[in-house]
This record gives C-alpha cells, sequence and structure tokens, in this order.
C-alpha cells in the first residue's frame, strides 16, 4: 500500500546516474551482448506494428511475411480512422482521463488535508474504512458497482466511466503521506494570521505539493487512458466508448484485416507514446515513487 | 447570523470537526458509494440468486456449494494458479537482471532504457493485438523467425498446450518496464560504501552482488512480488483481447470466468461469489508473502 515510504521520490532515477566504471580489458562493455537483444525484443513488437500498418492488404497476408513494404500505404490510418468513430474514442478518452485527474486532484487534496492536519469526529473510523476498500480489487466489486452506476442512470455514457472513479483512496494516501511530511510551522503561522484551512491548504500546502500532485495527476491519467474493464462493462455504442475498448471494438470488426487493425492500434497508442517521450522522467519517477502501474 | 464569541456554535463553527466532515465529505460519499457499499452488496449477492434484472432470491451458500462442483471454475482457478506461478517468479528475477544492466554507465543506456520502458505505456488491449499479429500461427513473424532457424512451426495462442504460456510470455513484456523501475529506483538507493567494502574484503562480484546487494533489494524485490501477484491474478484485459478463454477454455481465468458468469450469462449471484472467493485468496496470499518477506528483511538487517 503505501510503496511511497519504501521508495522516496528524491531517490527516484536519476537517468545520467553513473555508479559504475566500465571495465578495461574489454574493448566494449560485455553487458551489450545482453542489452542489444534485449533492447530488439523489446522494440520488435512495436515496430513490426508500425511497418504492417503501412503495408497492402495482400502484403501483410503473405509467408513469409513481407518485412519491407513496397510503398508506404499511409491511407491506412484514413481509412482506420473512418472505419469505426476514432474521433468519438479520442474525444471520450481525453474526457474520461481530464475529469478524474481533475477529480482525484481536488477531492483527494480536501480528504488528505483533513486526514493529515484536522483531528475531526469520527477521522480513525473513516480511515480503516477507506484502508479496507484499498484491499479489495476492483473485480470483486464490479457487479455491485455496474448495478449503482445503472440506477444513476449513467450506463453506456462517459459520466458512468467518470463518476466511480472521481476520487480514489489510493490518492488520498498518497497525499495524506505527503502533506504530514510538509513542515507544520507554516500552516501554524498562517492560522494566527487569521487564514481560513481552505486557504492555508490552497495557498500554502498544495503549492508546496507540486511533484506529488503530477504524480498522482500521471498515475491516475495513465490508468483512466488504458482502462479497459470498466469501459467494457458499462458502455455498448461506438459513440460513447474510450480508445481501448474502441480498440477493442475495431479488433472484432476487422479481425483479419492486419494491416488496418495494426493503423488502428499504432493510432490509438500514439498520444501516450509522444507524452511518456516529452515527459519520460516524470512518468518514470511517479512509477518509481507510487510503485502503481494501471 | 451573528454568533456571540465562545458560544457553543461559534467553538464549533470554528473547530477542525466541522471543516474536516466538510473537507473529506465529497471523497466519502464516492467513496463510500463506489468502494464501500459495493463490498457489503457484493457479500450479500453473493448468498443470492440475482440475474442483475428481476428481484433475487436467498439461496445461502448454494452458489459457493457450486463453486467447489464446477470443473470450469476448478480449471480457472488452476490456469490461475499455473499463470500466477511463471509469470511472479520469471518477471521479477529478470527484472532485477535488467536493472542490474542498466544500472551502469554505458554507450547507449539511455535507448536500452527507453526500449524497455516503452511498454510500460502501451495499453493492455494493444499488446494484446499486437502479439496476437505476431504469434498468428500462419502469417505471424515469430513462426518465420522459427522456419528460419530451421525448427517447426507452432500453434501458439491457438494451440491449447501453448495458449497460457504465450499469455505469460506477452504480459511479461508489457510488465518488465515497471519492475525495472522500481529495481532502478531501489538500486539507486545502495550506498556505494556498501558495494565497495564488499569488494575490498575480497568477495567476488557473485557473492558480494547476493550478501550486499539482494539483501538491501529486499523491500523493493517483497513490494514487486506482492503487487505482481495480486495483478497476475486479476489478469483479464490480454486474455479477453487474445483468447476469450480458449482454446478450449485453456486460458481461461477467474476473472474471465467471473465476467462471462456475471455479464455473459447474467448469473450475478454466482459471479458475486467467485469475486469473494477471489478476493479471500488474495488477502490470504497477499497477507502470508508480507509475514515471509518481512521476517526475511528484519533476519538479514
Amino acid at each position: 500500500m503505501e510503496a511511497g515510504s519504501m521508495l522516496r521520490l528524491d531517490r527516484a532515477i536519476d537517468l545520467d546516474a553513473v555508479p559504475e566504471k566500465r571495465p578495461r580489458h574489454w574493448p566494449f562493455s560485455p553487458w551489450h551482448l545482453f542489452l542489444i537483444p534485449l533492447s530488439a525484443a523489446m522494440l520488435l513488437p512495436l515496430v513490426w506494428s508500425v511497418v504492417t500498418s503501412l503495408e497492402t492488404a495482400a502484403e501483410a497476408q503473405r509467408f513469409p511475411p513481407v518485412l519491407v513494404p513496397k510503398s508506404l500505404q499511409f491511407g491506412n490510418y484514413v481509412n482506420a480512422w473512418q472505419a469505426l468513430p476514432f474521433g468519438h474514442f479520442f474525444l471520450n478518452s481525453f474526457l474520461y482521463s481530464a475529469a478524474t485527474v481533475a477529480g482525484n486532484l481536488l477531492f483527494c487534496s480536501l480528504a488528505a488535508y483533513a486526514f493529515a492536519r484536522l483531528k475531526f469526529f469520527g477521522s480513525n473510523v473513516l480511515f480503516v474504512l477507506l484502508l479496507v476498500t484499498l484491499m479489495v480489487p476492483f473485480q470483486v466489486v464490479i457487479i455491485p458497482t455496474f448495478l449503482i452506476v445503472r440506477h444513476l442512470g449513467l450506463i453506456d455514457s462517459v459520466g458512468g466511466l467518470i463518476v466511480p472513479n472521481l476520487c480514489g483512496v489510493f490518492g488520498i494516501f498518497l497525499l495524506r503521506q505527503f502533506f504530514m511530511s510538509l513542515p507544520v510551522q507554516l500552516e501554524e503561522a498562517a492560522r494566527i494570521d487569521g487564514a481560513s484551512r481552505l486557504g492555508i491548504l490552497f495557498k500554502i500546502v498544495l503549492p508546496l505539493s507540486a511533484p506529488v500532485l503530477a504524480t498522482l495527476a500521471i498515475i491516475q491519467f495513465m490508468w483512466s487512458w488504458n482502462d479497459f474493464l470498466w469501459p467494457l462493462i458499462i458502455i455498448t455504442t461506438p459513440e460513447h466508448s474510450p480508445l481501448q475498448l474502441g480498440l477493442s471494438m475495431f479488433q472484432g470488426a476487422h479481425v483479419t484485416q492486419w494491416n488496418l487493425l495494426m493503423a488502428g492500434t499504432v493510432m490509438s497508442q500514439i498520444p501516450m507514446l509522444a507524452v511518456f517521450l516529452i515527459a519520460q522522467r516524470w512518468f518514470i519517477q511517479s512509477i518509481a515513487y507510487t510503485g502503481i502501474k494501471q | 447570523m451573528s454568533l456571540r464569541p465562545g458560544s457553543r456554535a461559534q467553538r464549533l463553527l470554528g473547530s477542525d470537526h466541522l471543516a474536516g466532515w466538510v473537507f473529506v465529505l465529497p471523497a466519502a460519499v464516492l467513496i463510500v458509494t463506489f468502494g464501500i457499499v459495493p463490498i457489503a452488496w457484493s457479500a450479500i449477492m453473493s448468498f443470492q440468486a440475482n440475474d442483475l434484472v428481476s428481484p433475487p432470491s436467498w439461496v445461502g451458500l448454494a452458489n459457493y456449494k457450486a463453486l467447489l462442483h464446477d470443473p470450469a471454475f476448478t480449471a480457472s482457478v488452476r490456469h490461475t494458479l499455473v499463470y500466477t506461478v511463471l509469470f511472479v517468479p520469471i518477471s521479477v528475477a529478470g527484472a532485477l537482471l535488467v536493472a542490474w544492466a542498466l544500472n551502469r554507465k554505458l554507450r547507449g543506456v539511455r535507448f536500452y532504457r527507453l526500449a524497455v520502458f516503452v511498454p510500460v505505456v502501451t495499453s493492455t488491449v494493444a499488446t494484446g493485438i499486437i502479439f496476437l499479429w505476431l504469434l498468428d500461427p500462419v502469417f505471424g513473424l515469430v513462426n518465420y523467425f522459427l522456419s528460419k532457424l530451421g525448427l517447426p512451426e507452432q500453434g501458439f495462442l491457438q494451440d491449447p498446450n501453448q495458449a497460457l504460456y504465450c499469455i505469460v510470455a506477452m504480459t511479461m513484456w508489457g510488465w518488465l518496464g515497471f519492475d525495472v523501475i522500481i529495481y532502478l529506483a531501489a538500486l539507486q538507493g545502495v550506498p556505494e560504501e556498501l558495494m565497495e567494502a564488499a569488494s575490498i574484503d575480497g568477495a567476488g562480484k557473485w557473492s558480494s552482488f547476493r550478501n550486499v546487494v539482494l539483501p538491501f533489494l529486499r523491500p523493493a524485490t517483497l513490494f514487486l512480488v506482492v503487487w505482481s501477484t495480486i495483478s497476475a491474478l486479476q489478469l483479464f484485459d490480454e486474455i479477453y483481447v487474445t483468447t476469450r478463454g480458449g482454446p478450449l477454455g485453456s486460458t481461461t481465468v477467474v476473472v474471465f470466468y467471473l465476467y462471462q458468469q456475471a455479464f455473459q450469462f447474467f448469473n450475478g449471484g454466482y459471479g458475486a461469489a467467485i469475486a469473494y472467493v477471489l478476493f479471500l485468496a488474495i488477502l490470504a496470499i497477499t497477507i502470508v508473502q508480507l509475514k515471509v518477506g518481512s521476517r526475511r528483511i528484519y533476519s538479514n538487517s
């Protein structure tokens, strides 16, 4: 649960760290003999999906496989985009991710601050209750959650994706841990000057918490963007589907058209990959700090 | 409304009690509605016949008894355990090796790291579709490589004897980078004095690794073992995308069976019973792992 206490942000990976010298007696480090094939194996699935996405249908359906297409079929991407409402998929995923990031930042901050700094009636009981939900996997509660969301009339809507995920217990724990590590003197001084609790949270605590807020935002965004099971349960209309479910629908409709399927797959991964490449350091530090994947 | 200073109402309004509850209220409403109520409801449902549409009826322990005699459920438990027993040790040990290799100054180490990290942001659905294509028995790239090496072509995900192992390999591709990130962070916390002291003492490379570095990494290892086990027991996305539990049910894992029962056959009560068995199993396994793991940590420090 509290991975953050084990792996501190200040100790997260420095990409330029230099812990060892190269041995002198080899012209190159023998580690390359391990890392080159490993990197090739890790990149091969992605490279091959890009290659296939640029082939003609005839080239993709040939054995031995065509490793270098004769001409690049960028039209596959246009065809994939038009075959299913990919525009809707992207928009829905963006709404789902943005709304759950915003909701978690706001509601988790408020609750975490109360748990970290305010002594209020029933706080211990409430905190233990939250602890319990953290230990229960989502699959265990998926059937009643489905029934509750149906009661609320949110089945087959983006709202039904968003509402149950507006505030995660994980975020409350993460932020509470961080708030408790902040020096309390600043807040006390502001309190003497007559600042309200809300004012202290927004003007003093949150500005000091930018790294952990960014971490929560990145983790939540990645989680919502790649979420599949919950959309699969509640969404039936392609126009209301987020990206991963849409991709799965696309797969069902084009089972053997591998060039189109790969174009859709590559297309669906580009935004997340681009964000990752731009903000690699932040991504990696967030994962190392929280120990959370999806 | 004005309040007398020092009055009861004034004290209450200015106190932490009110502020605390106002602050936690939105979170509490959301988490009670979508976290705590479903946990209790799931337990109640597991004692009901519930088709998710008509009013449920009480059936006592019938769902749990039926589970014991359901060969499909027993098979799904077996597949889940085989998957977990293979996935967890191989991926954690493999990640340690890769992190050890990447934690040094090498030409191109940033590229190597990128190659290992990129699958972490690839979605499970995309991973499934891409591996379905790579492992296609007729046109797949992997069979092409096998034929080049003079080896027989394989059925992979379409062969009931191989499909589960293909799922292990596929999910390891997706998870390796995550484990490596955790190990790299932990490795960079190993004090250099420790490493140097070990080599001055004349310890060989392997024994200094085993006796100095490995104990230091134990918290990270424990975390990864617990976390990967929990995730492995909940495997679903990749199965849904690639095999839908087939061929011949050979990759039907517990959560996939739960999904089928609840949302395809509308046996909500039965699905809830499966969910609770899964929950208790995860809880028990996690507690054992934490107990054993933390005892080892203390005895080594």
